[in-house]
């Protein structure tokens, strides 16, 4: 690549850091205010982890909490999604097609609609409404299109009929073509899948607030009540405790990502 | 190795698909134990569908039934039926070793961890793919995949070697030498073998028979000699080589066509055309041999010369020699056709 | 090929009962319930006849247009800048601008209060310089800033995918033909570019349409629909009008999100 370094590019590049700068430098400031003793006078205040300990004892149920349901939603997306998945790869037809659009329509309508029908139609069942799996639905409604469109994604870029196939024709019966041959030929858009279900999980808001009851409060849930009614440092030391959540996932996207598209430098 | 090849049958195997395509016909085809057996025909004459019937991949319309020797195999499904495939694409399975892929429907079967390992080695050894057993299939050469998975059918000591278009996919100078492989393989193991291509050289180097397929029907059976010197029908005479094919009027066994006249061969007595192929032409001094002509055009190949003489507005013949002449578009020319080369169709 | 059929229809019917069971049933019911109320079947009707609702419709639609305009541009820019510029620190740039991809709107929201919150940075700055501070994030502006926030990473993403996809031989043709930079961007780039640009600016309007995170961190009083449907909900239990609000507001924002996918038959990334 040719770089004629002019005032074009000067330009750009400025442009693009400050567009960096928007949108990192908010987030600075609320990791600063964590672990600031008083925000509002700044770092020089001193330095403090007293109020991720006062988070840790406010919210610590909402952080379990959320790793349950997204551990429980991972769960359940692989196995109502990877199957379903297979199909639709399988079998193109009018119908799987439908399935398909209809699949997405939890994401694609707002989360408050999907909420809404959910507290309309379950609300009376009183044990259901008030537990942690009622937020669980919401959950796999939400995150199911992006485990099925991720695996499908995979499963029709390699030639699954053929592979199968030639399973079959050395003897292999649809459980040992299943488990031996087409899921570990998906395995990259299951794993990816798998990432991004759970990233959505633990971030799941718009459905989770209406869903939620006080006993059944995600880390989403408890930053909006953080945010509402503590004060700022704790809210920034909660978010600090999100951060810290989601950054691992977010590299093990990027790294995947990176894994399945290697440079286009190479060739 | 124990040579479990059977026979196979198809009795009025036909196929029409869930959108009303019919792909095959109803056809019968009995194929002997250890018989090479070649389906060739453009894409889409039912080749494939028929290699997919006999592999348990498609089921026969309603009354066609598939034998394997003695034995019904119409309602087996393809992993019941003990055959070896090897695909065009080859559909080595990528997540597995080079030898997890040979081994891996000894592995189906049960075969214990060390006997399995025995018979990949043997067969790496075999394919000349010794030392390779532990690469990644994304890391072998198109002609090492196409070995890999050969070996992987043969592995199952399949009753039936099943082959869709399995040189297609290489190069022209690899295809030549694979092909003389998997010929040999075929003799020494004594496999009954279907093999469906649509290239004629590899049909004629291969089959013990061809079987010439058009529109979903079986245009001809036979030896490549038969297919290649006895044509049955328009179709196979036009699809195998090039052949020309001059129409005319029969008086007493010679037929009168542009240009001059042509003897028919004691089978062919009353025919309304004759043909030859363009090797059994020579091109002579004008006034002799059997046909007059003027050459339109004049082709050095390499290893012969391809002429094209015009014997009116609308007829021409194509001759082929080695002779190391000059040829010069223009000139009037004769054509002799080696008697013993001229044919007709059958009826 | 039957046995095949029945195998395929039995592993989809897991998937097929849960969705029945718990989006197909329930959303057939919020249809129902959504004419139930004292208006009837009018409530469908009523974001457009009553001027509350059609007010923060109109609202709603203002600020989702301004930000897919405001997006489209700064990432188009910041995008092409990145795809097509090799640079040192260019990987850090773009993990930095990816970052916030995984941000839900509440967190968006407290963003925004850390820029420009009672305590945050611009009125800070301001403060120190002007004597005053400019706090602006519990408002519309403020709004406008959140749903910037969380399309920009996204949209930028989509952009240098599109850029990336482009046939250089079309550029090195215009530059052959003697066209400046800025005529290559105008005639080359931009009508390559066209198709990614308005599937992700549909995304990103549907996302800013029903989004509901960042406005309810910001304040609970900013007329939005999505605001408005909760309000309804929770503080008046007009279950039925939250229910037709919510349909309506649900069918704009997937015929935004189809109008995008019939351009560019790409994942749908709505998360707000």
């Amino acid at each position: 690549m040719s770089a004629r370094r002019g005032p074009r590019f000067v330009a750009q590049l400025s442009f693009t850091m400050l567009v960096c700068a928007f949108l990192i430098v908010p987030v600075v400031l609320s990791v600063l205010a964590g672990v600031s003793v008083n925000f509002f006078i700044g770092v020089k205040s001193g330095l403090t982890l007293r109020w991720v300990g006062e988070v840790w004892s406010l919210y610590r149920d909402s952080i379990f909490l959320s790793m349950k349901i997204a551990i429980a939603c991972l769960a359940v997306t692989l196995v109502l999604g990877v199957p379903i998945a297979y199909v639709l790869a399988r079998a193109a037809n009018r119908w799987t097609r439908l399935f398909e659009e209809l699949l997405v329509l939890p994401v694609a309508v707002p989360g408050l609609a999907t909420a809404l029908a959910l507290i309309l139609f379950y609300g009376e069942w009183r044990a259901f409404r008030a537990s942690w799996t009622f937020i669980l639905v919401g959950h796999v409604l939400f995150t199911l299109p992006f485990m099925v469109r991720s695996v499908v994604a995979v499963m029709s870029a390699i030639d699954l009929r053929t592979l199968e196939d030639a399973a079959a024709s050395l003897g292999a019966g649809f459980l040992q073509r299943f488990f031996g041959v087409i899921i570990p030929n998906a395995r990259a858009g299951i794993l990816a899948g798998a990432l991004m279900v759970v990233t959505l999980s633990i971030g799941e808001f718009n459905i989770t607030w209406m869903l939620h009851t006080p006993l059944t409060k995600t880390i989403p849930v408890g930053l909006a009540d953080s945010y509402a009614s503590m004060r700022l440092e704790i809210g920034s030391a909660y978010t600090i405790v999100f951060f810290i959540m989601i950054v691992p996932l977010l590299i093990a996207m990027q790294w995947l990502s990176a894994e399945r598209n290697p440079g286009k430098a190479a060739t | 190795m124990t040579n479990l090849a059977s026979g196979v049958r198809l009795d009025a195997c036909g196929k029409t698909f869930d959108d009303g395509t019919q792909a095959l016909e109803p056809i019968d085809l009995e194929i002997a134990a250890g018989e090479t057996v070649v389906l060739l025909g453009p894409s889409g004459c039912g080749k494939t569908t028929t290699l997919r019937i006999i592999a348990g991949l498609e089921q026969p319309d309603a009354g066609g039934r598939v034998w394997f020797g003695a034995e019904d195999v119409t309602a087996l499904p393809i992993e019941r039926r003990n055959v070896g495939m090897v695909f065009q694409s080859y559909a080595l399975f990528p997540n597995m070793s080079v030898a997890g892929n040979i081994g891996y429907g000894l592995k189906v079967r049960r075969v214990e961890a060390a006997a399995r390992s025995r018979e990949v080695l043997r067969l790496l050894d075999m394919m000349h793919l010794s030392g390779m057993g532990e690469r990644r299939v994304d890391q072998l050469s198109g002609g090492q995949r196409q070995r890999v998975a050969l070996a992987r059918a043969l592995a199952v000591r399949p009753r039936v070697l099943l082959l869709d278009e399995p040189l297609t996919a290489l190069d022209a100078k690899l295809r030549e030498s694979l092909r003389i492989d998997i010929d040999r393989l075929l003799r020494t193991l004594g496999m009954t073998a279907v093999y469906v291509t649509h290239d004629q050289a590899e049909a004629m180097a291969l089959g013990d028979r061809i079987a010439v397929m058009s529109h979903g029907r079986i245009a001809q059976i036979g030896t490549p000699q038969d297919i290649y010197y006895r044509p049955a029908t328009e179709f196979v005479a036009d699809f195998i080589g090039t052949m020309n094919r001059l129409p005319g009027q029969c008086h007493d066994g010679v037929l009168r066509v542009a240009g001059g006249s042509l003897p028919l061969p004691a089978d062919g007595h009353g025919a309304d055309h004759a043909m030859f192929r363009p090797q059994d032409g020579q091109i002579v001094a004008p006034g002799q041999g059997d046909l007059a002509g003027r050459i339109a055009a004049v082709f050095f190949l390499g290893n012969a010369t391809r002429i094209i003489v015009e014997l009116d507005d609308v007829q021409s013949v194509v001759v082929e020699t080695g002779e190391r002449r000059a040829f010069r578009e223009g000139d009037r020319v004769g054509v002799r056709v080696d008697p013993g080369g001229i044919m007709t169709l059958r009826r | 090929m039957h046995r095949g059929n029945t195998r395929l229809l039995l592993l989809a019917l897991p998937a097929v009962v849960v969705f029945a069971a718990f989006w197909l049933l329930p959303m057939a019911r919020l249809v129902q319930v959504g004419a139930s109320g004292p208006r009837g079947i009018a409530a469908y009707a009523a974001v457009v006849t009553d001027s509350n609702y059609f007010a923060s419709l109109v609202a709603t639609v203002a600020v989702s247009f301004a930000v897919t305009v405001a997006t489209l541009v700064v990432s188009a820019i910041a995008g092409l800048f990145l795809q097509r510029n090799a640079f040192p620190g260019r990987g850090v740039l773009v993990a930095m601008l990816t970052f916030p991809l995984a941000f839900p709107g509440v967190v968006v929201g407290f963003m925004v209060i850390m820029l420009a919150g009672r305590q945050g940075l611009i009125g800070n700055v301001t403060d120190a310089l002007f004597g005053y501070p400019v706090v602006f994030a519990y408002s519309m502006a403020g709004l406008f800033v959140g749903y910037l926030y969380f399309s920009i990473p996204r949209v930028i993403l989509t952009v240098m995918a599109a850029v990336g996809k482009l046939d250089p031989a079309l550029e090195e043709a215009a530059r052959s033909l003697g066209a400046t930079p800025w005529q290559v961007v105008r005639d080359v780039v931009i009508p390559g570019l066209r198709p990614a640009l308005i599937a992700s600016g549909a995304i990103c309007f549907a996302t800013s349409m029903g989004a509901f995170g960042t406005a309810f961190t910001l304040a609970t009083n900013i007329n939005v629909l999505p605001i408005t449907i909760y309000t309804e909900f929770t503080n008046y239990a007009n279950f039925s009008l939250a229910a037709a609000l919510s349909l309506v507001l649900g069918l704009i924002t997937w015929a935004a999100l189809a109008f995008a996918r019939s351009l560019a038959g790409s994942t749908v990334a709505a998360a707000a």
